[in-house]
């Protein structure tokens, strides 16, 4: 099931979410100063966020949807559409461009049968492009969801994919 | 741990990426050695000695630490609202030093902000951490909450009547905050655009509350200055300027990494004895000497000392003292057409000349690496580099950051862009026509 | 002022401003897009680069942003500068790199500021040869239409939308060159101020949706001077004509009234006078129909009519002075009404002898912007007055000049001063029986009924001045409120204080005065402000009537003349028909088909205000004229000239015909001391600006007579008015030195946009070169005594079984003509009857209002107490307006499903 699927029916958040960013905004010198930390916990929940999640944290902060949108478009690890399972970002930053990230890029979107941006049909794997990673001594930098990979040469994405799908069977 | 030796490389020899330190733990290895000292201090005092250690800020621009926090308006923290706030949103393209400081040893970055805190008398510390750093965050947040039991933080820590507490705020992923003012506005909540100065952060900055704002590599040293002492730490240096710090490469070096050496060290030793030298194959063509938006350095300069002054009198920065290595098999252009992207994309779209100037040149750069340029695409990017690149022609340091590897680079490589247009065309299917009355 | 010097020239300006506004008011051409002279300085988009240099022996210089660079004594800069005027032509090919060069299909096209800046840059021709990045658009309900590609994302919209006027559903999104302004999703805006987003935004991405439906050129239009007739607020309009029908409404800047902005309801309010609606025949009665007839045959009837007996005159307030005098003078004093009825009627006079006996001087919108303490008092100021709702929205924002000021940072750096003043605690206070969109502008929104707001005002002004009468048996609550708000007050340099008539109390319009006359005693110099409720409330109570109670009562057997006025609205079913069996005769003129116009035996129709010349008294009391820029067909005339007819063809002798507008105003003035000074409100039809009229079509107007020369190639004469100093045609004059009050359209050589506006303007944001607009008629007394209204009433009971309604004012639906316009009906959400306590979902209430029984959908409104309730007046019974008790029965919703009306 994709995270479209997992989250399209709940249009209100869960409540220990909710009790989460109350608190998270009482401690903020004004609510919407817990805005971002509070799209991150509805992410790392539901893999996305959708429009009814978005709209009853705003309310929670006292925030209007534009507002609070205009945060969530703005930052690029914040997913306003629903992404696969596993959440896969190639560095295309330069010292992985140097050390030959597109070549484990076409590696990567040839072994999924997507471009980059795209999410494999059974909903597995999406693959994004992310700048540096913070690992440029292990270039090309990979991460999926939050387990950091490098060097990633062309040769090791086989491996780790089917290994990432063995897991999760 | 590193078996570094605590007296040469402060900052790294406590740094364990399997299991930092725990507060008594780092206790025993000399940790908070610092903080008591400082406790018994006034606030005044701290700051003259930081400001006499002559540690400048690590984060890429280099301003006195010391001076910086004497800005901040000098009330108690009793009686005034004010922040400290960690930089860690390591995303300049080839660094990656702060993510070892606090997946290594995230107490001696919490003991750096309690530190400064007091100095500048700040209640409330943020530590602001971007998003890609999972690990980092997992440790950081252990280590505060450890902190917080032990009775570093909290109320009257160690009894010295001083409240402090701090949080960690992991960051959603966007370059610009690594720009303080962007960051302050991210952390109210807001897309991070970054703000006119004035007011500066030290007089308005977090919810218009006098802020400092300091990068995690600057704090790590806090804690070793208040311990040795000034004469201490101006001593590990090679400069004028005090403390080690933290070199990189990457690149095809043979061994890429980071190495804690007296500030003022060359890239000779960095890149050779340090990082092994070039991989067999590879010949250094070029490199930047500190992060994506310094300016090439031809490999003339392979040596050059990695100081303040000296890169910039050779018409780049120290940045943030991390080197980018430009082999001879790799493309100049495409190197800069890869940077040039990377500034495009980060760009917060506040300004003009950053937001649709930036773009423009990542295409014609594409158009040139793929053999479609003209000649007058070459002149376009003259353009744009004199156009966007000196400093207050954009709202921040963004553009002129992309600009500068961008103008040094027509430079210097002046040859391959020629040559690369000179090609017969492969292909014109752009669309709109050129010409044609705007 | 400090002497700086611009391209080898030196020039005074003014040390407080920044070096765009400088150099704008030295005359120079320097573009610009993310600056507004009202919004401040943010540095966006980096188009206003000049070089500035550090001393006279710098030939270096260094680019800076002009909007961003404070004046400074002695300051050397270059507009000419090769290498700044290189940089902006940059900027602006940067802007266009996704701009779709669409200008043709463009509604801003020739008015466009982009269009301009890219002129005045030299930017000529297109080198980007890429593919631009294309948006969706959004739909934004009936006023705003949305192009997003056009946008040169220069921020002001969002900052505009949200930062000046708190609107919450308009958004900036996404990044980098993508940016993307506009809502969460489709749908309406919600802000009553969106339409200032089509004179904020310098290109064509917001534009006017209605005037998109009868779209001409700027060029081929002819503008004309008016004052909006949508509220008492008076502000100042330009109205644009083609073909004889009115096309838009845009603001003219008044910098004592309205400045830079209109509510929506102004600016799309205006379409009533091109509707089916519209009166366009004289009629009468002829076998039981009103029948067309030529207006000689109309007349002449009347004539007999009026000769059969007594003459009774119902003016209106939405009716210009000069007609209410005409026929004030045709009836006699003592058979002239104001056309209010009661409560009304008495509550507007009051609101006008306490402003007029009080210490206070009533409060220029603009003054209400930098009051350090305001109270508002039981007026719901944002659906009665919208505009000055956004005056008082700006309290908040002048609070954070202190903060700015200690950092000394500049007032006109706005995105620092907000960051500064963010924790600023505003002066402000709401005291009102319903939320109000001011609420989260204020230190303390205090939910109180009318009698509790008015007691808590009354305990205010005795806390500031212990001879002022206290108030027995507050609340703990009510009395800490009442010491904090005095306190706030006391400490204040410009105490400001609102009320006005929606709830229809005297003890409120008392109390306020009572708090004013405190401050006054203390020292103070108080502002005021009484919300009326129309166009020319103030000018009825100044010029003296009877209310229509009185009238009623006295016209049994006359001939009732009645002056632009529905008195369906104002009278009950019973008293309505009443009154119109009683008279022998109902004369209506209007300009509209009213429920009143249909009863009539004989009607005229008169002008619409685009149609006609007039004078209005705004709720400040200032007289201000608006000007034709429509030449109705006959027999349309202005009402005063009909009455003239009137009285002709009635051989009444006593009313002369006037010949000309000017005539009628200066008589006005020598019979009526209190309307002494209207003939300065603006110049007269004889004025000439360097030796002719002032035009009111733009040098291009094209084909004037090409247009129809299929047909004939005869030039038709074009028309004219004795009224008007405007001519009305391109030929004439036109200068950046015209009167405020007579400026037809901005527009000077290189600037065609409503940014040409700095060139007429003495100082950016100050006085119009030519002077002001309007007069003020009443002023109060300084040093008025303090005398004290006594009066206070009992706190609010509730009353087994019934409930207290109380009327719900809307920005749109509650007002009479702008309810005659498509786009503010297609605006207006649904009646609903809001009630305190629980109301299940989808209940619906019976109510009997004034002898009728409705029934509405009802919400709760946990805001309002147990036993009160709200209704929008007019929306459901078309005269309930006032207060009253009622009884309500709430009807379960058993087989109602998804019929949630809720606004």
């Amino acid at each position: 099931m994709s995270t479209a699927e997992l989250t399209a029916q709940d249009a209100e958040l869960p409540q220990d979410l909710v009790d989460t960013f109350i608190d998270m905004a009482a401690h903020e010198h004004h609510p919407r100063g817990a805005a971002i930390e509070a799209l991150r916990l509805v992410q790392e929940r539901f893999g996305w966020i959708n429009d009814a999640h978005l709209a009853h944290t705003a309310r929670i902060l006292g925030m209007s949807q534009a507002d609070l949108d205009g945060i969530a478009t703005y930052f690029n690890l914040l997913f306003r559409k629903p992404v696969g399972k596993n959440v896969v970002m190639l560095c295309d930053s330069v010292s992985c461009y140097i050390m030959g990230a597109e070549q484990t890029r076409e590696r990567l979107c040839k072994k999924l049968g997507v471009k980059m941006g795209e999410t494999t049909p059974d909903g597995e794997f999406t693959v994004l492009p992310i700048v540096c990673l913070g690992h440029c001594d292990h270039a090309p930098a990979m991460l999926v969801g939050k387990d950091l990979f490098g060097p990633v040469r062309p040769e090791d994405i086989d491996g780790i994919i089917d290994d990432i799908r063995a897991r999760k069977k | 741990m590193t078996g570094l030796n605590p007296e040469k490389q402060p900052l790294l020899a406590l740094v364990d990426r399997e299991t930092p330190l725990d507060p008594a733990g780092y206790d025993k290895k000399g940790g908070w050695r610092g903080l008591r000292r400082a406790l018994g201090m006034s606030p005044a005092e701290i700051i003259t000695e930081v400001t006499d250690s002559k540690l400048r800020g690590r984060g890429g621009a280099g301003f006195s630490t010391g001076m910086k926090w004497s800005f901040v308006p000098k009330e108690s923290s009793k009686d005034r609202l004010k922040y400290i706030v960690a930089n860690g949103d390591e995303m300049e393209p080839g660094t990656f030093k702060d993510r070892i400081l606090v997946e290594g040893n995230p107490l001696q970055l919490i003991e750096g902000m309690i530190i400064s805190a007091y100095a500048i008398q700040a209640r409330h510390g943020i530590i602001f951490l971007r998003g890609e750093y999972h690990l980092g965050l997992e440790r950081l947040q252990q280590a505060v909450i450890q902190a917080r039991e032990a009775g570093f933080l909290g109320e009257n820590i160690l009894g010295s009547g001083f409240d402090f507490d701090l949080h960690v705020h992991p960051s959603a992923g966007r370059y610009i905050c690594g720009e303080e003012t962007a960051l302050i506005t991210a952390l109210e909540g807001r897309r991070a655009n970054p703000r006119a100065k004035p007011p500066f952060p030290q007089i308005g900055g977090l919810w218009g509350a006098p802020t400092v704002v300091n990068n995690i590599e600057t704090f790590s040293n806090i804690p070793h200055i208040l311990a040795n002492g000034t004469e201490w730490y101006l001593g590990l240096s090679a400069c004028v300027d005090g403390g080690t710090k933290l070199y990189g490469v990457s690149g095809r070096a043979k061994r890429p990494g980071v190495f804690e050496l007296p500030l003022g060290t060359s890239l000779g030793v960095i890149l050779n004895e340090c990082a092994g030298g070039m991989q067999d194959g590879y010949k250094l063509r070029a490199f930047l000497p500190g992060g994506a938006s310094t300016a090439f350095l031809g490999a003339e300069h392979a040596d050059i000392i990695m100081d303040y002054p000296t890169p910039e009198k050779a018409g780049s920065r120290l940045g943030t003292g991390l080197a980018i290595l430009l082999d001879d098999r790799t493309s100049p252009i495409g190197m800069i057409r890869n940077l040039e992207h990377f500034f495009a994309q980060e760009s917060c779209g506040w300004c003009t000349p950053c937001r649709d100037g930036l773009p423009w040149v990542e295409r014609l750069l594409i158009a040139i690496e793929e053999g479609r340029g003209t000649p007058e695409d070459i002149d376009r990017l003259h353009d744009a580099a004199r156009l966007i690149g000196p400093m207050g022609r954009t709202f921040c340091a963004h553009a002129p950051g992309a600009i500068a590897p961008l103008a040094s680079g027509l430079k210097m490589f002046a040859e391959d862009f020629q040559r690369m247009v000179s090609k017969p065309a492969s292909g014109t299917a752009e669309s709109g026509a050129a010409g044609q009355a705007a | 002022m400090a002497k700086i010097v611009i391209d080898g020239r030196e020039v005074e300006a003014r040390s407080d401003v920044n070096l765009l506004q400088a150099c704008l008011e030295a005359g120079e051409d320097l573009p610009y897009f993310c600056w507004h002279p009202e919004l401040g300085s943010v540095g966006a988009c980096r188009q206003c680069a000049v070089k500035q240099y550090a001393n006279a022996d710098d030939t270096r210089g260094r680019i800076v942003m002009a909007c961003m660079t404070p004046v400074t004594e002695g300051a050397i800069i270059s507009v000419e500068d090769p290498e700044a005027k290189e940089f902006r032509g940059e900027v602006v090919e940067w802007l266009m790199t996704n701009h779709p060069h669409d200008c043709p299909v463009c509604e801003e096209g020739g008015e466009c500021h982009l269009q301009d800046m890219t002129v005045m840059t030299g930017h000529r021709e297109r080198r980007y040869r890429f593919d631009k990045r294309t948006h969706n658009n959004q739909e934004l309900g009936p006023f705003v239409k949305h192009e997003m590609n056009r946008c040169i994302a220069c921020y002001r919209c969002v900052r505009f939308y949200r930062d000046y006027a708190g609107g919450q559903d308009l958004g900036v999104f996404a990044s980098h060159n993508n940016v993307y302004f506009g809502r969460h999703e489709s749908g309406t805006l919600e802000s009553p101020f969106s339409g200032n987003l089509i004179e904020v935004c310098p290109t064509g991405v917001f534009t006017d949706k209605p005037f998109s439906k009868m779209y001409s050129r700027k060029w081929d239009m002819r503008g004309a001077p008016s004052v909006c007739s949508n509220c008492a607020t008076g502000c100042n309009t330009i109205i644009n004509e083609r073909a004889g029908k009115v096309r838009r409404t845009l603001n003219r800047y008044n910098d004592e009234v309205n400045r830079y902005f209109l509510c929506d309801r102004g600016r799309f309010g205006h379409g009533w006078v091109n509707a089916p609606t519209r009166l366009r025949s004289a009629g009468y009665v002829i076998n039981g129909d009103m029948t067309p007839v030529p207006a000689q045959a109309a007349l002449d009837h009347f004539g007999k009519i009026a000769a059969s007996g007594k003459l009774v005159g119902i003016g209106s307030p939405r009716a210009s002075l000069e007609s209410n005098y005409a026929l004030r003078k045709l009836v006699g004093a003592e058979n002239f009404s104001t056309g209010m009825a009661e409560p009304q009627h008495s509550l507007v006079k009051l609101a006008v002898s306490l402003l007029a006996a009080g210490p206070a001087r009533i409060a220029t919108m603009h003054e209400m912007e930098t009051a350090d303490g305001a109270l508002i008092l039981g007026e719901d100021v944002s659906a009665t007055s919208p505009r000055m709702s956004l005056a008082l929205r700006q309290i908040k924002r002048t609070a954070f000049n202190k903060a700015a000021d200690q950092a000394r940072v500049p007032h006109w750096m706005d995105a620092s001063v907000r960051t500064l003043g963010q924790d600023t605690i505003s002066p402000l206070f709401v005291v009102s029986p319903t939320v109000t969109d001011l609420d989260g502008f204020a230190q303390d929104a205090i939910r109180a009924m009318p009698e509790d707001a008015a007691r808590l005002g009354f305990a205010i002004a005795h806390r500031i001045d212990t001879s002022a009468p206290d108030v027995a048996g507050l609340t703990e609550a009510e009395a800490a409120s009442a010491s904090l708000i005095a306190e706030a007050l006391l400490a204040s340099e410009k105490p400001l204080l609102v009320s006005g008539l929606q709830y229809a109390s005297a003890a409120l319009l008392q109390a306020t005065a009572n708090i004013a006359s405190a401050l006054a005693a203390k020292g103070k110099t108080p502002l005021i402000s009484f919300v009326l409720p129309e166009a020319n409330s103030m000018g009825l109570a100044l010029m003296d009537g009877l209310s229509l109670d009185t009238i009623a009562a006295r016209s049994a057997d006359a001939t009732l003349i009645v002056l632009e006025n529905d008195l369906s609205r104002r009278l009950d079913g019973a008293q309505f028909d009443a009154l119109v069996e009683s008279a022998a005769n109902l004369v209506v003129l209007d300009h509209s088909v009213t429920p009143t116009a249909i009863r009539s035996q004989v009607t005229f129709p008169s002008a619409a205000y685009s149609e006609t010349d007039g004078t209005l008294v705004s709720a400040e009391g200032r007289a201000q004229r608006f000007f034709q820029v429509v030449y109705p067909d006959a027999p349309l005339q202005a009402g005063w000239r009909w009455i003239a007819d009137m009285a002709q063809a009635a051989g009444l002798s006593h009313v002369k015909p006037w010949g000309k507008l000017d005539d009628l105003i200066a008589e006005i003035a020598t019979t009526m001391p209190v309307f002494a000074r209207i003939p300065e409100a603006a110049p007269g039809s004889d004025y000439e600006l360097e030796g002719t009229p002032l035009r009111s079509q733009t040098h291009r107007v094209s084909g004037r007579t090409a247009i129809r020369a299929n047909i004939s190639v005869r030039d038709i004469p074009p028309p004219s008015s004795p009224d008007t100093p405007l001519h009305s045609t391109m030929e004439g004059s036109y200068s950046t030195d015209m009167p405020g009050t007579l400026v037809p359209f901005y527009q000077v050589p290189g600037w065609n946009s409503e940014q040409s506006l700095n060139r007429f303007q003495q100082e950016i944001g100050g006085k119009m070169r030519g002077g002001d607009c309007g007069v003020r008629l009443v002023e109060g007394v300084a040093n008025a005594a303090g005398s004290y209204a006594m009066d206070v009433p009992s706190a609010f009971a509730p009353r087994a079984g019934q409930f207290m309604l109380l009327p719900e004012a809307r920005v749109f639906g509650t007002d009479e003509m702008s309810m005659m316009a498509q786009p503010i009906v297609e605006r207006a959400a649904p009646a609903v009857v809001r009630i305190g306590g629980a109301v299940a979902k989808g209940a619906q209430v019976r109510l009997s209002l004034n002898g009728e029984v409705f029934t509405v959908d009802a919400v709760s409104d946990p805001s309002l107490p147990e036993g009160v309730a709200t209704c929008p007046p007019h929306m459901v019974s078309r005269s309930w307006s006032a207060p009253g008790w009622v009884s309500l029965e709430i009807t379960a919703p058993a087989e109602r499903i998804g019929t949630e009306s809720a606004v």
